[in-house]
């Protein structure tokens, strides 16, 4: 019981996969300039880790490896393109807006570092579990940084003004800097820096 | 079997391969219909929100279809401007046809404002016809903005010279930037202004800046979008692309001598 727990909650704080193992930042800069897209992303993120650990770990104890990570890809990959067919078939008008980034999760360092890491050493109860929960762990770092962007570049916030945007009439001056790339950066980087101040045992010594 | 001998890795990989391209080729066959579905019900949305004849973009299916009962597509000729009558409108894909040798025209550099190098030779036209009347024509549109193409429909009144509307349905520009040619703000300014100069050229551009309500030509001018020069630069481009000679000024100079 414990050990789920462990699974499961571990990579939301304290071994979160952005902020301590540094993996999956690409796609946390593309896909954050708005909450809607970002939920969704997270929503597909989680799925995949999910099911590739649980898929991974089923046959691990045959995967030959030399092959091991081409094995491992090629499942993952099957997985995105699913992902992506439903989504496209179900939540046309978002999966429109997201574009090749769902496609791009195939390259997400987390699904393939857990893959690796995790699923081909445990059992696929616990591989599905650490997967779903390094899901969640990257899902907060970008719905946090998504928040953020939103907020301070268009005044919004899951579509819903907060700060009445100048191009609307109001009196907020959309930061468009926000909006690009960069801000991911600052905020990840503050991120981090909160969660260590708070956990401090995840210091590197300098 | 070793897990690592040859036979082992090519039983693994094969059987790994067939079980995973069922799984992605099943998922694409069972769900292709509902996503030639949405596809085609989000053209058709689009078509009616740049056009104004639906306001709300959350709009249900059956109000997008109830008020696309007022529209008529035809596919041109863009040289000859003439209706194209062994092409059907339904069926007719104008992104591949600007890919087929067939069907396909080099645009000269000199007049590819739109930056897209090459175009289809035919183009669906839509007229939006109420009580026999013709009230707008909606003409699609694209071209290169900042980071992708844009592809969006311009409507104009039957005068031929009056916006009525305009909208992007597909782009991959900056949000919060370029993005905001989807701002319902900026899209409305273009209601009610002229595309076409003294000499029958279209005038009509996006500035850099906001417009001077004093200009003596304001009613060409819209306010370009803060942060995002080349997309703006992109818009006029490609509306002055499309509505000029070479692209669907034949079909329009041919509807102009008819309204008049």
């Amino acid at each position: 019981m414990n050990n789920i727990k462990k699974a499961l909650f571990d990579p939301l704080f304290n071994n979160n996969p952005i902020a301590l193992q540094i993996l999956g930042i690409c796609s946390a800069l593309a896909v954050t300039t708005k909450m809607d897209k970002s939920l969704v992303m997270c929503l597909a993120v989680i799925v995949v880790t999910g099911l590739s650990g649980l898929s991974v770990s089923l046959i691990r104890n045959v995967i030959p490896s030399s092959i091991r990570i081409i094995v491992q890809m090629t499942i993952i990959a099957s997985l995105v393109i699913v992902t992506d067919q439903v989504l496209k078939a179900f939540v046309y008008d978002v999966a429109k807006e997201m574009s090749v980034f769902i496609g791009l999760i195939i390259t997400n360092c987390i699904v393939m570092g857990r893959a690796e890491g995790y699923a081909m050493k445990n059992p696929p109860l616990m591989s599905f579990l650490d997967g779903i929960g390094n899901g969640i762990g990257y899902s907060i770092v970008l719905i946090f940084v998504a928040l953020f962007r939103e907020l301070f570049g268009t005044g919004k916030v899951l579509g819903y003004t907060v700060l009445h945007p100048t191009n609307e009439g109001g009196w907020y001056m959309g930061n468009g800097m926000a909006l690009l790339a960069p801000s991911a950066f600052f905020l990840i980087g503050l991120f981090i820096w909160a969660l260590r101040t708070w956990k401090t045992d995840q210091v590197e010594e300098a | 079997m070793q897990n690592d001998s040859v036979s082992k890795t090519i039983i693994v990989a094969a059987v790994l391969c067939v079980a995973c391209s069922v799984l992605v080729s099943g998922s694409a066959v069972s769900l292709r219909p509902l996503q030639e579905k949405n596809k085609a019900l989000d053209i058709k949305k689009n078509l009616l929100l740049a056009s104004g004849l639906l306001k709300n973009s959350s709009a249900s299916e059956g109000e997008i279809l109830e008020a696309y009962k007022k529209v008529q597509a035809e596919v041109i000729d863009l040289e000859t401007g003439q209706i194209a009558e062994n092409i059907k409108a339904e069926s007719f894909d104008q992104k591949k046809a600007r890919k087929n040798p067939e069907m396909n025209k080099d645009i000269k550099k000199e007049n590819d404002l739109a930056g897209i190098k090459m175009r289809s030779k035919y183009s669906v036209a839509y007229k939006v016809v109420e009580g026999g009347e013709l009230k707008m024509v909606v003409l699609p549109v694209n071209g290169k903005g900042l980071w992708s193409t844009l592809y969006g429909f311009v409507a104009l009144a039957p005068d031929m010279n009056t916006i009525k509307g305009i909208g992007f349905y597909q782009h991959g520009e900056t949000p919060g930037l370029g993005g905001e040619i989807d701002n319902p703000n900026w899209k409305a300014q273009w209601e009610g202004k002229k595309v076409y100069g003294d000499e029958g050229r279209p005038k009509i551009e996006v500035l850099k800046g906001a417009v001077n309500p004093n200009d003596s030509a304001v009613e060409y001018k819209v306010d370009g979008l803060s942060g995002a020069t080349i997309t703006s630069n992109g818009v006029t481009g490609l509306v002055r692309y499309w509505l000029g000679q070479d692209g669907f000024g034949p079909y329009i100079e041919r509807l102009k001598k008819n309204v008049n």
